[in-house]
């Protein structure tokens, strides 16, 4: 496979299982690995780095679960290449910014994903959309097994699985959920519930990990602490805060409707309004209304096949697809153009709102 | 105030407090105004805390020259960039890492996962070299019955080897 025909393919987040879930909209578990007697990635010196990158790819390239997809270096890919993977959460802002010695393979589905030479020799990574931690995590692990088959894993009985940064030791898994949360941010509950969801030893962030923005009303809840707990304990854990925060957001719809319809009614009305008329809209903005109509696609507003169009449009609507999308490099003002021409089309067709469902 | 609480990471009067359970254990973290915003601590969108105690109990530490034998790493590098050089740079800097265990995970052991695979590769790897040397060694001493014992396990012990690895470890 071709990274251009990856890019053309239907991915497990635009398309496949996308739009069952009314809050939780991917699932995502990480594994980090590295190779008994190998200086890590950060330490490594070029020569090693790359040995060590052929390697780990020729090994991950053979398993079953990679059959007829994509294995690179990263430094053949373009940026434009780059920042596509990198908004279909496929790799990490950190490998897109890796000079060489890196590399990636993905699965045809793009389900599966093994970065090398990252933070860590390896990480692997499986994803699907929706609420699903024990399919990922049986998938991961699967993989996982496969992949020791071949490799020497850094692993000490007493601390686990060696990695770069202590705090990924042990396990060294990151299990998260993607999670849309329109009404606790419109009626300003997040704060609350990012300082519990820390003070329960887990991470917020937003759509693209680590400093990036909450646009769209789409955060990352994931578990910080690797050591001390299985990975079957740690998802459990994690998953019980999820089911909360799930049961908070859907309580937090019943009360903005009991409260105020009137001003949800206008909020989605207006998102639909401008996204069917609008001629310039940023990717943040884009974020926001389509979150609004995701929104409106579970209290009924709009047919529930609408929802697998907005989650692929969350995706699409960001800079580097829009880009790719018109085939050239743009400046960010006319990407506002393409990306508003984009959604005008895509939202064309689509009923106006039927608000007689909303008080349910 | 008398004696103005020091921010963590950079000794400047700290004017953020910020307290995190993690496992029924209480860490306090202060922190300035300049710091506490680099941090992301002020951003809604969620902040490393792990990532922050790592650093601030980095921090005070005396520096030590101790070196990795292994890759050359110092605790040094480890206390600027909070990682480490190789694996077994985890043995080289217990002492450094044990009290950053407990305050960054769980626990201290590891209770997961574990590579079953590679385990039994590495264990029998290590076998193969101990009974090549015997044989070595029983050969040069011209004692010919241990040499002869020892020739027959190593050639059980490398047709086990070869034989495919669902049949040797069941997980």
């Amino acid at each position: 496979m071709k990274i251009n025909e990856l890019i053309a393919a239907h991915s497990e987040l635009t398309d496949a299982a996308a739009g069952k879930s009314a809050v939780v909209l991917m699932t995502r578990i990480r594994l980090a690995r590295n190779l008994a007697a190998q200086p890590f990635p950060g330490w490594a010196k070029e020569a090693q780095k790359r040995e060590i990158r052929d390697q780990c790819m020729q090994a991950v390239a053979s398993l079953p679960q990679m059959k007829r997809g994509l294995a690179l270096p990263v430094e053949s890919l373009d940026e434009l290449q780059k920042q596509i993977l990198v908004e279909r959460h496929l790799i990490s802002r950190e490998l897109s910014h890796a000079k060489s010695g890196s590399g990636v393979v993905i699965s045809k589905d793009q389900s599966c994903v093994v970065m090398v030479n990252e933070e860590d020799h390896l990480r692997i990574q499986v994803l699907r959309a929706g609420f699903q931690f024990k399919k990922v995590w049986a998938t991961i692990n699967a993989l996982d097994t496969a992949l020791e088959e071949h490799l020497d894993y850094a692993f000490s009985p007493q601390l686990g699985y060696l990695s770069a940064c202590p705090t990924n030791l042990g396990t060294g898994i990151r299990s998260s959920a993607m999670m849309h949360l329109p009404a606790l941010v419109i009626s300003g509950q997040m704060d609350k519930v990012v300082r519990a969801v820390n003070q329960l030893g887990m991470a917020v962030r937003g759509l693209f990990g680590e400093g990036s923005d909450a646009s769209g009303s789409i955060f990352q809840i994931s578990n910080q602490t690797t050591l001390g707990e299985s990975e079957e304990g740690i998802i459990k854990h994690l998953h019980g805060v999820l089911t909360t925060i799930v049961e908070q957001e859907l309580n937090a719809r019943d009360k903005l409707l009991e409260a105020d319809p009137n001003k949800l009614r206008d909020k989605i009305g207006r998102a639909f309004g401008i996204l069917q008329n609008g001629w310039l809209l940023n990717s943040s903005e884009a974020m926001n209304l389509l979150s609004l109509i995701r929104l409106g696609i579970d209290l009924g507003m709009f047919a529930d096949t609408q929802r697998a169009v907005v989650d692929r449009l969350f995706i699409e609507c960001q800079p580097g697809h829009v880009q790719h999308a018109a085939k050239g490099a743009f400046e960010p003002n006319q990407r506002d153009v393409l990306r508003a021409e984009r959604l005008r089309a895509e939202f064309a067709n689509v009923p106006a709102p039927d608000f007689t469902n909303a008080t349910q | 105030m008398a004696n103005p609480l020091k921010c963590d990471l950079c000794a400047k009067p700290a004017t953020v407090h910020l307290t995190q359970i993690v496992n029924s254990k209480i860490h306090k973290v202060d922190l300035c105004e300049a710091c506490a915003q680099a941090k992301g601590v002020t951003d809604p969108s969620g902040f490393s805390l792990a990532d922050l105690l790592l650093k601030a109990s980095l921090n005070p530490e005396p520096s030590g020259d101790a070196r990795c034998e292994s890759c050359g790493f110092t605790a040094q590098d480890f206390r600027k960039t909070g990682r480490f050089g190789c694996p077994a740079c985890y043995g080289h800097f217990r002492g450094l890492l044990d009290p950053l265990l407990e305050t960054m995970h769980k626990g201290s052991a590891h209770t997961g996962k574990i590579p079953q695979r590679a385990l039994a590769r590495k264990t029998l790897y290590e076998r193969l070299t101990r009974l090549e040397s015997d044989l070595d060694q029983a050969i040069k001493a011209e004692r010919f019955e241990d040499a002869a014992r020892y020739r027959d396990e190593l050639s059980q012990a490398r047709s086990a080897a070869t034989r495919p690895a669902q049949d040797k470890h069941e997980d």
